[in-house]
């Protein structure tokens, strides 16, 4: 059994006891350990159920590679699923549960996916799903859903809050192993700006475990030594170091993420959960160690075989036996520690199988002499045991896996060597080198990831390098920080790195298959992707079948696909791969590297982005009064504007009705100030303007407006607006609310990149001002009543603008009608909007004034026959389809969009042109619906003819209109079109002139 | 006739910062060749100040300049002066090619004060804020989140900050989010 040891626990306080539910069962902790270790000390070493074929699982490692142990974590609003037990901090009242089976962890039905598991082979799903097709949808998926999958997706909204952090440095070390604590120092020591991060909660990484007694640097003890280290670096004011935040990803121009959990651990803390920092940094330094690789034998995966390493930070770390009697398999030098420190623990430790046969070094000896037997050349032929290891069979390494001696056992510690971590040296690029003698993929020095000198901005140090013993490590160390520095532009200290002791271990072994020569039934259950439930056997079988490239290969077994992104499975199955291919390792290559290092949580990418902050909404100045008069809010952009102002008891359609009638027959007001307006200044300002709009605005009169079209250098109608010339040299463009700061951008970047040397300056005034449109026939009444300044016809006819003051407002009023009524828009300064919409309600009730919103605005546009970008145009829309040849200067030389329009496809007599549209039944046509003509097209579908572009029910005519497009249209007046609606009906509509509406346009010229 | 009104009226909000609405702040844009000497002595004659550097900002006890783009200055002056001063410039610079707008409504501005000013600014913008790095003096257009924003320090532990009116709410709401009690970074 595992169990809580009397001794060890360097991280633990053992001095306060923690208490948390495991599937609602209690159990004890220590402060200090992590979930992990505090299920293995409560002997609860089932944690899971794999996902394919529901094999038990227990805990195999200690840190982020971790492929088992992932629980649910919390309840409700801060559930969250596929939390990894090995890097969850254990705080009072956590409650975890295991996922991934049914009805309970113990016993679960789908174990029966185990025993079939000859037909549950690689590309499984693929071959055999295929057939009936509907069958996918409505059998095959739902099952595999139900019985594949991890974690259950969260329900509830989460209660946590999250943020980002924008941080820049000169020099960013991942890693607080030795080997990022001493490549900060030397890079600091240049006086560089260092950010030092740790993803766990304690400093010193591996060697605290692995060193602490026998290995010593500058004389000292390695934990003294990290005391010190630790120390310094936290009292020099250039350097930022960082627990619990873990590199995980590195991109292009040094730009890294680094994810900090800030609360996990201290669940009922204020302030965020975790917090993404946002780094720039000119040089990063990846010291992010290795990870030990697991060795495929028959039964690898039955709780209770761990990773050789794990074992003994479970018992150095928290004073945690992971079993009484623990087996030791390895190809290397480094396991023998384990077996060392688990019999100094007072652990038994009946046997070490070592694959070599001439054994390992020093390390050797001392397990010899501390009684422990060594098997040379032996190999696991099978770990025996279903929910726990029971005991181990024993082989030779270099046979077909025959039994020569069975040891029963509750443990085994599995080393196949270690890989260095080169995830983050590989996102931006950081190329690999296959090193022959350690086994292993290291970074390539001379290809690192490259920035926009031309320089590698990443380097690695320590074990990550390659560099395998702590003598190496810390001069490796000490070299990047140094060179990190001189990159960034430093001076760095000439000083040694401080001298280490050195471990004299014997080489390794390469062991990718254990036996060798591993039968067909110990392959077959001999794992290389724990959490995917990949074999040896379903990497060979994809082999086979052609999967000669490891990224398919990688898809079709779904090996590295899980959410440990293969940490202990790639290297394995690419050898095997490789093996299988009858090609060198490094041939076969690695699959991609990519971000993030391990799974992060949404929340973090989100960052502050939720709530009342998840987009921003632009506000007018009379926003507040809208709300409260009962707008019903339609988004424009990021604008909302009232689509309509809804009395009580009232339904949105009947306010916009009553909206469009009580504006034709008495007087409305709209809030217009979001149609965007722009200030166009300088002696090249109307030659500016003639080359942007289709007609001549340079002709226009100081007080006077003229509406024009824009189009893309492609002729597309891209916005619409009335301009008014202010001055000789200054003109205001209004343009649409959308296109306020895409015309502006328009306009500079022609004035920057074309007409650099025309004399034109343009500002964006859109939000200086509440412009309210005053519209309807008794408009006129209302501003005369306010007075302050003469809006007769005569001194204000339609199209002129005029400055004065109404109300006492200083204002600028624009005779412009959008909605064929007596029309006055007036411009105010933003902070006097809501006063001056006060004083036109009060001072408008006696003449039965009432807020408009935009759906009001649409119906009598279209009313009208005007056309709204957008709804008329959709980017392939030209003017002239629209009719709008009025609005198309034929005296210019040049216009944007003018060379397109004359292209022949823009000539064409069968584009689909502007008609009014007239449903005989006086419905109303639905959106967007389709004109049919007669045949078909070469796809069977009927041809179609024409389409509508918009369709309301107009309270004015008491009928449906609607505009659309179609064939040959002001030629086919009076003809009847059809329109399949998908509503099953099909419309009909006449074809008829688009202005509905007062056409001679009386009532907006009085 | 009712005073006018800033966007926010004048909200604050105290977490591991205080952030406040500044009310109304007369704003003028300037665009023009910066190098002539009639548009330095016309920002010199309503400002009483010399033109900032590039990327810099200029203020005495009355109003600043601010640099925005090689061709463009933001005058702060007493909201209440703007015509008056727009009527010189436009004056001064009547032969000058240049423009000259009020954009004081078009705006909203806060402050953001306290020792953790920084780092609650550097949660909301791609800006190195670390001391020596960005101080007094110096002017940034930015976006914040997701939207246009530019800022300078009136000292050591207090920003300005000036967004579209528009969208005043939302940043009020950001500063308030990223200025959350236990929010502390200490970074800097």
């Amino acid at each position: 059994m595992s169990t809580r040891l009397s001794t060890h626990g360097r991280l633990i306080d053992r001095s306060q006891t923690i208490k948390f539910t495991f599937n609602g069962k209690w159990m004890r902790g220590h402060p200090g350990d992590t979930l992990a270790s505090a299920l293995l000390a409560n002997d609860q070493m089932l944690v899971g159920r794999s996902f394919k074929y529901h094999r038990p699982r227990g805990i195999v490692a200690s840190g982020a590679e971790e492929p088992n142990a992932l629980v649910n974590m919390g309840k409700g609003p801060t559930f969250e699923p596929n939390q990894r037990a090995t890097t969850t901090e254990l705080f009072d009242g956590l409650t975890a549960t295991s996922q991934n089976h049914w009805p309970s962890l113990e016993f679960d039905v789908g174990e029966i996916n185990a025993s079939l598991s000859r037909f549950l082979p690689a590309g499984f799903y693929y071959k055999t799903f295929m057939y009936p097709r509907a069958f996918w949808k409505h059998v095959y998926e739902p099952f595999i859903r139900q019985s594949a999958g991890l974690g259950q997706a969260p329900k509830d909204r989460d209660a946590d809050t999250y943020e980002h952090f924008y941080a820049f440095t000169d020099i960013l070390v991942i890693g607080g192993g030795v080997a990022g604590l001493q490549a900060a120092k030397a890079a600091a020591d240049s006086g560089a700006k260092v950010l030092l991060v740790e993803q766990s909660s304690a400093w010193g990484g591996r060697a605290m475990v692995d060193q602490v007694d026998s290995e010593t640097v500058n004389d000292t003890p390695v934990d003294k030594f990290v005391e010190e280290i630790t120390a310094e670096l936290a009292a020099m004011p250039n350097v930022t170091m960082r627990l619990r935040m873990m590199g995980a990803g590195v991109y292009d121009h040094g730009y890294v993420l680094a994810y900090e959990r800030l609360n996990d651990h201290q669940p009922d803390a204020d302030g965020p959960r975790h917090r993404l920092w946002r780094i720039r940094a000119k040089q990063t330094i990846t010291a992010t160690g290795a990870i030990e690789r697991p060795l495929s034998f028959a039964g690898n995966d039955v709780p209770g075989v761990m990773l050789a390493s794990a074992v003994r930070d479970y018992v150095v770390n928290f004073g945690v036996s992971p079993g009484d009697r623990t087996v030791i398999a390895t190809n290397n030098d480094d396991a023998y520690l384990t077996a060392i420190i688990l019999k100094k623990a007072g652990l038994d430790v009946p046997r070490i199988i070592d694959a070599r046969p001439e054994g390992g070094g020093a390390l050797m000896e001392e397990a010899k002499a501390l009684g422990i037997r060594v098997d040379l050349g032996r190999a696991i032929a099978k770990v025996k045991g279903s929910r726990r290891v029971t005991k181990v069979q024993i082989c030779n390494q270099a046979g077909e896996g025959g039994v020569l001696d069975e040891v029963a056992c509750d443990a085994v510690a599995m080393s196949g060597g270690w890989s260095p971590v080169v995830h983050l040296w590989s996102h931006c690029g950081g190329k690999l080198l296959w090193d022959e003698g350690h086994a292993m993929f290291r970074p390539d020095g001379d290809n690192p990831p490259r920035g926009a000198s031309g320089e590698g901005f990443v380097r690695c140090a320590g074990i990550a390098n390659g560099a395998m013993d702590l003598a190496a490590v810390i001069a490796d160390a000490h070299e990047a920080g140094k060179a990190a520095a001189k990159e960034a532009g430093f001076t760095p200290k000439r000083s040694k790195a401080p001298a280490a002791t050195s471990r004299a271990d014997a080489a390794l072994l390469p062991v990718w298959l254990m036996p060798q020569g591993a039968k067909t039934e110990l392959r077959a259950k001999s794992w290389l992707d724990f959490q995917n439930d990949v074999k040896v056997t379903d990497v060979q079988l994809a082999a086979r079948e052609g999967f000669e490239s490891v990224e398919h290969t990688k898809r079709y077994t779904t090996l590295g696909m899980a959410t440990d992104q293969g940490k202990l499975s790639n290297i394995n199955g690419l050898a095997i791969l490789s093996d299988a291919l009858g090609q060198p390792i490094p041939a076969t290559g690695t699959t991609t590297f990519r971000p993030p290092y391990t799974p992060i949580s949404m929340g973090a990418i989100a960052g502050e982005a939720r709530g009342e902050v998840f987009q921003p909404i632009r506000r007018t100045p009379m926003h507040d009064w809208h709300d409260a008069n009962g707008a019903d809010w339609e988004p424009v952009g990021h604008w909302r504007r009232p689509y309509a102002f809804v009395r009580p008891g009232e339904s949105v359609e009947a306010a916009v009705m009553r909206e469009v009638t009580n504006t034709r027959e008495s007087i409305g007001l709209l809030d217009a100030s979001t149609l965007g307006k722009l200030i166009v200044k300088g002696p090249d300002a109307g030659r500016f303007l003639d080359m942007l709009y289709t007609n001549m605005m340079s002709t226009l009169k100081p007080g006077r407006c003229r509406y024009g079209l824009m189009c893309t250098e492609n002729g597309f109608l891209t916005d619409d607006g009335v301009v008014a010339r202010i001055d000789e040299d200054t003109f205001l463009c209004h343009t649409t609310t959308g296109g306020a700061d895409r015309i502006h951008a328009h306009m500079e970047e022609w004035l920057q990149t074309e007409w650099w040397d025309w004399k034109v300056y343009v500002a964006n005034v859109t939000e200086q001002y509440a412009q309210v449109a005053v519209v309807g026939p008794k408009a006129r009444k209302l501003l005369e009543k306010l007075g302050g300044m003469d809006v007769s016809a005569d001194e204000l006819p339609f199209m002129g603008w005029a400055d004065g003051t109404i109300g006492g407002f200083a204002c600028r009023v624009y005779r412009i009608s959008f909605s064929g009524e007596l029309s006055f828009e007036i411009a105010v300064k933003a902070s006097d909007g809501q006063a001056f919409w006060d004083a036109l309600m009060e001072a408008g009730s006696e003449f039965g004034i009432q807020p408009y919103g935009t759906e009001c605005l649409h119906i009598m546009r279209a009313e009208k026959g005007f056309i709204m970008i957008g709804d008329e145009t959709d980017g392939t829309v030209i003017p002239q389809d629209l009719g709008l040849d009025w609005a198309i200067s034929k005296k210019k030389e040049d216009y944007l969009g003018k060379r397109a329009q004359e292209r022949s496809h823009m000539t064409d007599p069968n584009r689909w042109k502007l008609v009014g549209l007239e449903t005989v039944d006086g419905s109303v046509l639905p959106d967007g619906a389709y004109a049919v003509g007669p045949g078909k097209n070469a796809n069977g579908q009927r041809n179609m003819i024409g389409r509508v572009t918009s369709t309301y029910h107009s309270p004015t005519l008491g009928r449906g209109i609607a505009m659309g497009l179609v064939q040959h249209g002001p030629d086919r007046m009076g003809e009847v079109l059809e329109f399949p609606g998908t509503d099953g009906k099909t419309y009909k509509a006449k074809i008829v002139s688009p202005i509905f509406y007062d056409p001679e346009g009386e009532k907006q010229n009085v | 006739m009712s005073k006018p009104v800033s966007a926010l009226n004048g909200a604050q909000f105290h977490g591991i910062a205080e952030v406040r609405d500044l009310g109304l702040q007369g704003m003028i844009t300037l665009r023009g060749d910066l190098t002539k000497p009639k548009l330095k002595s016309a920002v010199k004659s309503v400002t009483g100040l010399a033109l900032p550097k590039t990327g810099g900002i200029l203020s005495d006890e009355t109003g600043s300049v601010a640099w925005m783009s090689p061709d463009e200055l933001l005058l702060l002056v007493p909201y209440a002066e703007v015509d008056a001063h727009l009527a010189t410039l436009q004056k001064d610079l009547a032969k000058e090619h240049s423009l000259a707008v009020n954009v004081s409504d078009a705006r909203a501005m806060f402050s953001l004060s306290g020792p953790k000013a920084r780092e609650v600014l550097a949660k909301l913008v791609p800006v190195d804020l670390s001391p020596g790095a960005f101080e007094p003096g110096m002017m940034r257009r930015t976006r914040m989140a997701q939207v246009a924003a530019a800022f300078w320090m009136m000292d050591e532990d207090t920003f300005h900050i000036i967004c579209f009116r528009s969208v005043a709410r939302y940043v009020f709401d950001l500063l308030t989010v990223a200025a959350q009690e236990g929010s502390e970074v200490n970074a800097f």
